[in-house]
């Protein structure tokens, strides 16, 4: 589990400082995964029920992660139809999905120099 | 009392704004009672604090830290308090005729001088070391706003930064030093650390806190070499000059030296430090007023000349510490005596001058030496005022400042006969600077008079012809220089009265006012001191004579001296420098900072697993892994791999979408239910979302970047991932916490009624994180609509055609009504049983995998089913909510569920439950978490539709 937590951030990270508007979408998405199953990791895997209390059982998984791990769905999921409508409206307005970075780059090296 | 003190010109300083009203007369009389009711009430206090009474009162401010509103009115307090207050009053008398009434800078003028006033009586009465600090920043504040009142004028602006960084940045050394102080003793009042001063010497912490306290001192009474500020300070109006830059603010330093030397006197560094700076301050400063031409530069200087003249003598007093017996003792103190006597005396003449110099140059139009003279015959009053002030600094019988002058002389030819704290048979040294310094002094004294009053009236490099000043102007010179021939008759009422006990607080342990008994005369004898001031005075008269012959003027340097150049260039240096290093790395491009974030997260991480010694990497805690978990896994990343190759939009996003199904599987695996339904709701819910927006995007290009970006970004990428993935395994090899949820797992049923835990967490121990999540839910969804409908209105004709086309393209590509008839038959029987499982999972959320979140989620993928077998405009047609209103409907009832536990007098969110036998439901459980979760149901499905709607343009 650890190192697909891995793999799944260094996509997500990968693709989010790609130039593309959608794949850095996409990369945070990714990289939304990897966090939650990494706090899920966190918590310890399978040792324990689900933490619904019947009386029967005498172990329970970790139900913190988990509360955490429901609200940052719901967030990520406003957060990314947020991304979304930024996306299509820098599209709209500029023409074009990727992001421009060659004036910053210039003047950066302007700069520096 | 003592607080009212410091309070009452705060609280001037705030009503002054509001007297707009009373446009007819000049704010400065309602000013005026302000420092002269203080000033009044010092003097009452005088003969209680003569008698050695000293005032303590104390209020805790932060107990904690040991800082407390603990103020103190000894003698030294008292006098400088008298000081701030009287020549306060004097000078706002002076300003009511100096400034316009008219114009509407002056209330601000007020206020800023208020504040001084208070910050300033903040600094002398604080009894702590830290309240003393705020107040003296705040001095440095006001100084800062008065130097810069004509601040249209670019040198104002430049004095006023100049003074402010200078005694700021000593500032900040004072308040280190003030912390070793505490570090070594435990304590920031003042008296509890004097009365552990004798075990100080010997602490490593004794010697950095001295130097760091004594820059403060130094930087802000403008002493050799950070004086550079004071001639720059001119710039300030003149009433502020006089009460500032002369009288109060810069005699902070002196004021602090005295009251830190029963803490560090008797320490030859302090000796040393403390004199040879005075001297060497007294020496140059007045050097340097010789050189001046402007009036104000040369009281400027005159000033710092002063200052180190007082600063050396608080430092060559402090050579009586050294000595056991008594008589001896008192031999070396009279230098003290001398430096609280030369004090009053200095702020007397000095004020005075410098109000005759705002006379001159209100009346001229200039202070420029080499326009002015023979100003005594048109006015006679203020040639007198000078005069006498003038002959006071030169240290002239029969004023004050001669009797100063004599102790001074009198101090330093006392020190040739120290013999502590290395002391070399060259101390002779010390009385020839002094003696050389006074002569100086009695020149520039008699060129501000001569130079100005005297000579030749050069009437024709004048804009206007000068006259005499108004009673105005007048009388708070007159007032303040007549102290000067009264002191010179009365000194020992004087002494008694307020050096004595002065002397006696700063001296400390032990000595009474009875024993610092002061007595002072004009005539001694033939005394060598006579003689030096006869000498200085022949030689000064000499010097006079003939000094521009020496081609000393300096008219073209002013200004442009080294120390000057040193502190312009350091500025700038600075200032490029830091332009330069922040260019270098803030570039503008969003993609660089985001590197720099990840890397230094990954260092971060890295260090810190590093170097923690109770992290450790484990496996033992693992599970048996199954093949189906693995496959899983497999499956998800080889997904989640596909998508930076993916070729075209649709293919990238339903590789995400695989990804996160491939979570929900894992979810499902590792006992979390709730996860796996929100997730895939969710899950499903975005990929619409995508789809939805996919078709407005261009396709997708494929990337061709130069491997350079394609290779930092994938070593950056690996970086963040095998950090990651140690962070992974550390936090299962050790956790060195026990984990809290031992606590959630055994009171989510006693104390809040429900049995999944997961939900319990949500509503009820951690509410605010959910109360909060909707609102951000809310906020997004706020924000989608802004962006797409406010974008579009305000788009041009252009997009608007844009807009259609790309509309039109989507009615052609993207069927918005599914025409397929089994999908619009079953849909209705489905939707209603996919609501009514909402409702159950919301009922059930308490005790039952389920909630408010994933059963509002799940309404609305409902709603959005419906939307695409019927069409938008049907479902709106049918359900007519407004989903923002939805959303505040939700949101306000979380809210309200939350606060109302506050009438039952329990702290926000917290829930109560209860049993109810309901039909058809049965024994139910309601709590009102419940009520809120509701809450969290409707925001959420508002939420959700209002995005939904507005991405598709429809709503």
């Amino acid at each position: 589990m650890a190192i697909a937590v891995g793999v799944l951030f260094m996509i997500g990270v990968y693709l989010i400082l790609s130039k593309v508007l959608l794949r850095v979408i996409l990369g945070t998405s990714l990289l939304t995964h990897g966090v939650h199953l990494l706090l899920l990791t966190m918590a310890g895997l399978k040792r324990g029920d689900a933490p619904v209390l019947n009386g029967g059982s005498k172990t329970y998984t970790d139900p913190l992660p988990q509360a955490l791990i429901l609200t940052s769905i719901v967030i990520s999921f406003g957060v990314t139809a947020l991304y979304f409508v930024l996306a299509y409206r820098a599209y709209q307005t500029r023409g074009t999905d990727e992001i421009d970075d060659q004036d910053a780059d210039a003047a950066g090296k302007e700069g520096a120099s | 009392m003592l607080h009212l003190l410091i309070l009452i010109p705060f609280v001037g300083a705030a009503l002054i704004p509001l007297m707009r009203a009373l446009p007819r007369i000049h704010p400065g009389w309602a000013v005026l009672p302000v420092p002269a009711a203080l000033f009044i009430y010092l003097l009452s206090r005088i003969p209680a604090i003569s008698e050695g009474k000293t005032g303590f009162t104390t209020l805790p401010w932060m107990p904690g830290l040991g800082i407390d509103l603990s103020l103190t009115l000894d003698g030294w307090s008292l006098l400088f308090a008298l000081l701030i207050t009287g020549i306060g009053s004097l000078v706002v008398g002076y300003s009511m005729s100096y400034m316009g009434k008219n114009a509407d800078s002056i209330r601000n003028f007020y206020v800023y001088l208020l504040l001084f006033m208070g910050a300033m009586l903040g600094v002398v009465l604080s009894d702590n070391l830290m309240v003393l600090y705020a107040f003296w920043e705040l001095t440095s504040v006001a100084s800062f706003l008065l130097i810069a009142f004509w601040y249209r004028r670019e040198r104002s602006r430049y004095g006023a930064l100049k003074s402010m960084l200078i005694t700021v940045f000593g500032g900040l050394a004072m308040f280190a030093g003030f912390n070793l102080l505490y570090a070594m003793t435990g304590t920031y009042s003042i008296r509890e650390i004097v009365s552990q001063a004798a075990s100080l010497p010997e602490h490593s912490m004794f010697l950095p806190a001295l130097i760091l306290v004594l820059l403060g001192a130094f930087t802000k009474s403008a002493q050799f070499p950070f004086h550079i500020w004071l001639p720059d300070a001119m710039e300030a109006p003149t009433p502020v000059s006089a009460y500032l830059h002369s009288a109060t603010m810069v005699k902070a330093g002196l004021y602090l030296v005295a009251r830190m030397s029963p803490i560090f006197a008797g320490s030859s560094e302090w000796f040393w430090i403390v004199s040879l700076v005075g001297l060497t301050t007294l020496l140059y400063g007045s050097f340097k007023a010789i050189r001046q031409t402007d009036l104000k530069a040369l009281l400027a200087y005159s000033t710092i000349s002063q200052l180190g003249l007082i600063m050396s003598l608080l430092g060559v007093g402090s050579a009586a510490v050294f000595y056991d017996d008594p008589s001896q003792a008192a031999f070396f103190g009279l230098a003290t005596t001398a430096a609280v006597f030369h004090l009053i005396n200095h702020a007397v003449f000095k004020g005075s001058l410098f109000m005759v110099v705002g006379i001159v140059d209100h009346e001229t139009n200039t202070r420029d030496l080499r326009k002015l003279g023979g100003l005594m015959k048109l006015m006679p009053v203020t040639f007198v005022i000078a005069l006498i002030g003038a002959f006071s600094m030169a240290g002239l019988p029969p004023f004050s400042g001669f009797l100063s002058k004599e102790m001074f002389f009198t101090a330093m030819v006392n020190i040739r006969e120290f013999d502590a704290a290395g002391a070399q048979s060259w101390m002779l040294v010390l009385p020839i600077i002094a003696w050389a310094a006074s002569v100086f002094t009695f020149v520039y004294s008699m060129i501000l008079v001569f130079k100005t009053f005297g000579g030749r009236l050069q009437i024709e490099k004048l804009d206007k012809p000068p006259h005499e000043a108004s009673a105005g102007l007048l009388t708070p010179p007159i007032l303040l220089v007549s102290l000067a021939v009264v002191f010179a008759f009365l000194p020992n009422q004087l002494a008694s009265a307020l050096i004595g006990p002065a002397v006696a607080a700063i001296r400390g342990n032990g000595l009474t006012v009875q024993q610092a008994h002061v007595s002072i005369h004009f005539w001694h004898g033939w005394t060598p001191e006579l003689f030096m001031t006869l000498g200085v005075v022949i030689l000064g008269i000499l010097l006079y004579r003939t000094y521009t012959r020496f081609s000393l003027l300096d008219r073209e340097w002013s200004g442009r001296d080294t120390l000057n150049r040193a502190y312009n260039a350091g500025l700038s240096l600075l200032e490029n420098g830091g332009r330069r290093v922040t260019n270098l790395y803030m570039t503008g491009s969003v993609r660089r900072y985001l590197i720099y974030i990840l890397l230094f997260l990954t260092a971060a991480l890295c260090g810190t697993l590093l170097f923690s010694p109770n992290i450790r990497l484990g496996m033992e805690h693992y599970a048996p892994i199954t093949f189906y978990e693995v496959a899983m896994v497999v499956v998800m990343l080889a997904a989640a791999a596909a998508v930076p190759f993916a070729r075209s939009r649709v293919n990238a996003i339903l590789f995400t979408g695989a990804v996160g199904y491939m979570v929900t599987a894992l979810f499902l695996v590792f006992r979390a239910p709730d996860l796996a339904l929100t997730q895939m709701i969710v899950e499903t819910v975005s990929v619409i979302l995508f789809l939805l927006c996919f078709k407005f995007l261009p396709k997708l290009k494929r990337e061709k970047e130069k491997p350079v970006f394609k290779w930092t970004n994938l070593i950056v990428a690996a970086g963040v991932g095998i950090t990651m993935t140690l962070v992974a395994l550390a936090a299962m090899g050790s956790s060195p916490f026990e984990p809290i949820s031992e606590y959630f797992l055994r009171e989510s049923y006693e104390s809040a009624g429900g049995k999944n835990v997961v939900n319990v967490i949500l509503v009820d121990f951690r509410g605010f994180d959910t109360l909060f999540e909707i609102m951000v839910l809310g906020i997004a969804s706020l924000g989608i609509y802004g962006l797409v409908k406010l974008g579009v209105q305000a788009s041009s004709s252009k997009d608007e055609a844009d807009a259609s086309a790309s509309r039109l393209r989507q009615r052609q590509g993207f069927p918005l009504v599914s025409n397929d008839v089994i999908l619009r038959t079953l849909s209705r029987v489905i939707v209603l049983i996919i609501i009514a499982f909402s409702l159950y999972l919301f009922f059930a959320g308490h005790n039952n995998p389920g909630g408010g979140f994933i059963a509002a989620l799940m309404t609305a993928s409902a709603l959005i089913l419906l939307a695409v077998a019927f069409g938008m405009e049907t479902v709106r047609r049918v359900i007519r909510v407004n989903y923002r209103i939805l959303t505040a409907v939700g949101l306000s009832i979380a809210i309200l569920t939350a606060s109302g536990s506050f009438l039952f007098g329990v702290p926000f969110l917290s829930h109560a439950f209860g049993h109810f036998h309901l039909p058809i439901l049965g024994d139910t459980e309601l709590a009102t978490a419940v009520l809120f979760d509701l809450g969290v149901y409707l925001a959420v499905v508002g939420v959700v539709m209002n995005i939904i709607f507005t991405i598709k343009g429809e709503d």
